[in-house]
């Protein structure tokens, strides 16, 4: 087996070249992320988190929801190291992350994470929110290491 | 309990153009192409075009990543008078083989005679799938994965292998072996796009492109089409090969697989797998067969520890040992012998869509029907079953079991 590639620091894409689209179940997330407030969808009936947002509980079918404030903190579950820009097709590092979320039992974010060399990113690696401006206004959550 | 369909339908018929790289095809068309493939396999069956009367499609009936097959143009095309069955599953690349289980209820409804199953696939530069997805505004939904750059399936599944890598210590020589193992399979078929053999250092030497996937852990990128036609087993006797029997056919999948890496929630162990759990117990349900009755296995392997993940699915080993498996040399055939290697059951010996060529899926059915004939390249001796399986995506995923008459 070949030896393991050393990449250096693993680095946020840019904001501005990424973009988001809302609907009424998912607008809440964003718009607590404006406030640099990480929330997740909880049903208000049965408590069972869920994300993506969507319209119903799949536990207990109910439509009622609440947006909890979240320590903002994570584990990182699984990630790919990533080299080129996929905007631009640049030479560039970044590592995308899936994160299990705390306080949101059985939700992931994904998201990019800085704070570290790519190389050292892994699983189990604690994470904490990091937050991205981008397009129309909006914030992105991203991570870094801990 | 045995499949109330078990062995009532067979293809029949099989049809392919020639295999392109990536946006060679060009001028030919989508349709040019699709009308070459549905021909040929009315050819090879027996049949005249005029007695095609039923399209099972799978993809949502796509024809590649932007195109869309639609009957009525197929039927002005090619001149079939009458349509009496038409329908597809959905999503995409998950349903292929499953998309002959569509085309068997038709035929059980008695609705249609001799039904077509389609792909054709031209990627214009506009069209790499890569780029379809990178280039789209993300839906609300997709607004939770794209940010995060994983635009392209290898950047996905690259994340569902390091989680596999981590909890069971299953190594990249593993997806070398697969790469390897398959790319053999390919120096003597004229239609394959890789045809030379493939070394470990060369395959070590391939570029990273989403660590831990390399450039040929990815699947070639093809322009072509490949047509399948299947009809009841009362008119298979008629035609002109010996009919490949749908012994056990099934789609779908369990909500812990979901959206799979469009999502990313899912639970261990469901991650790092093929999402193939469900449809693998539901054919070995059907059929009362096992993985070890299978004489060859045409596994789709759009990207390499896919086919780890789904031999591990499928039970030709147990979850957390493909590793072991696939690099103890059982996914080879040996073609002196015309078998498997250390009693494993050989696997994609076309090549797969890693090496032979990519059409989402049809090569592997088309293998699937070559082999239980008798006519492969690759000739499984006496091959009595064959297994087919669809791409590890979002629900559907499909399988199909293949009964040489």
């Amino acid at each position: 087996m070949s030896e393991p590639i050393q990449y250096g620091p693993a680095k946020l894409l840019p904001g501005d070249q990424i973009r988001i689209t809302t609907n009424p179940n998912t607008e809440p997330f964003w718009e607590a992320a404006k406030e640099h407030r990480l929330t997740a969808c909880q049903c208000a009936s049965c408590g069972h988190f869920r994300m993506p947002p969507s319209p119903y509980c799949p536990e207990c079918s109910s439509t009622e929801v609440n947006w909890p404030t979240l320590p903002g903190t994570g584990t990182v579950y699984s990630f790919a190291v990533c080299n080129k820009n996929p905007a631009t097709g640049e030479d560039y590092i970044y590592v995308p992350v899936v994160v299990d979320i705390d306080g949101a039992p059985g939700t992931r974010l994904n998201a990019n994470v800085t704070g570290c060399n790519a190389e050292d990113v892994h699983i189990g690696m604690k994470v904490a929110v990091e937050w991205t401006d981008i397009q129309d206004g909006w914030v992105l959550p991203n991570f870094r290491k801990v | 309990m045995a499949w109330a369909n078990q062995d009532k339908t067979a293809i029949v018929g099989i049809g392919a153009t020639d295999y392109y790289v990536r946006g060679k095809s060009w001028p030919r068309t989508i349709n040019d192409m699709a009308g070459e493939a549905i021909l040929k396999a009315c050819e090879d069956a027996g049949i005249s075009i005029k007695d095609i009367d039923g399209f099972a499609y799978y993809s949502t009936a796509g024809a590649g990543y932007l195109d869309k097959f639609d009957t009525a143009s197929l039927m002005e095309t090619l001149g079939m008078p009458n349509i009496s069955f038409s329908a597809t599953l959905t999503s995409g690349g998950g349903g292929c083989p499953g998309a002959i289980g569509l085309a068997t209820a038709g035929l059980m409804n008695e609705d249609c005679k001799y039904v077509v199953t389609l792909m054709a696939l031209q990627q214009l530069p506009q069209h790499r799938l890569g780029v379809v997805f990178g280039a789209a505004a993300p839906s609300p939904e997709n607004s939770f994965l794209q940010p995060s750059g994983l635009v392209g399936p290898g950047h996905l599944m690259s994340v569902l292998a390091r989680r596999h890598m981590h909890l069971y210590g299953t190594t990249q020589d593993a997806f070398g072996e697969i790469v390897m193992a398959t790319r053999a399979n390919t120096h003597n078929r004229p239609k394959a796009v890789r045809k030379a053999p493939l070394s470990k250092e060369e395959y070590d030497a391939s570029v990273m492109l989403a660590d831990p996937l390399r450039r040929l852990d990815f699947c070639l990128e093809t322009d072509g089409a490949v047509a399948v036609i299947t009809t009841t087993m009362d008119r298979a006797k008629d035609c002109r090969h010996k009919p490949a029997v749908v012994h056990a056919c099934a789609h779908g999948g369990q909500r812990e697989w979901g959206r799979a890496f469009a999502w990313m929630g899912m639970p261990d162990p469901y991650f790092s797998s093929s999402g193939h759990k469900f449809t693998a117990d539901r054919v070995w349900a059907q059929s009362g067969l096992s993985a070890k009755d299978m004489d060859v296995a045409l596994i789709y392997d759009h990207f390499s520890p896919m086919v780890l993940m789904q031999l591990e699915d499928y039970g030709f080993c147990e979850k957390g040992e493909g590793n072991d498996y696939v690099l103890s040399g059982k996914i080879r055939y040996d073609a002196e012998a015309q078998g498997g290697v250390n009693g494993g059951v050989p696997v994609n010996t076309h090549g797969g869509n890693l090496n032979e060529a990519y059409i989402i899926g049809m090569t592997h059915i088309v293998e699937g029907v070559e082999q239980v004939r008798g006519t492969a390249i690759n000739q499984v001796k006496d091959a009595e079953f064959a297994l087919v399986s669809g791409g590890p995506a979002s629900l559907p995923v499909s399988s199909l079991i293949l009964r040489s008459a």
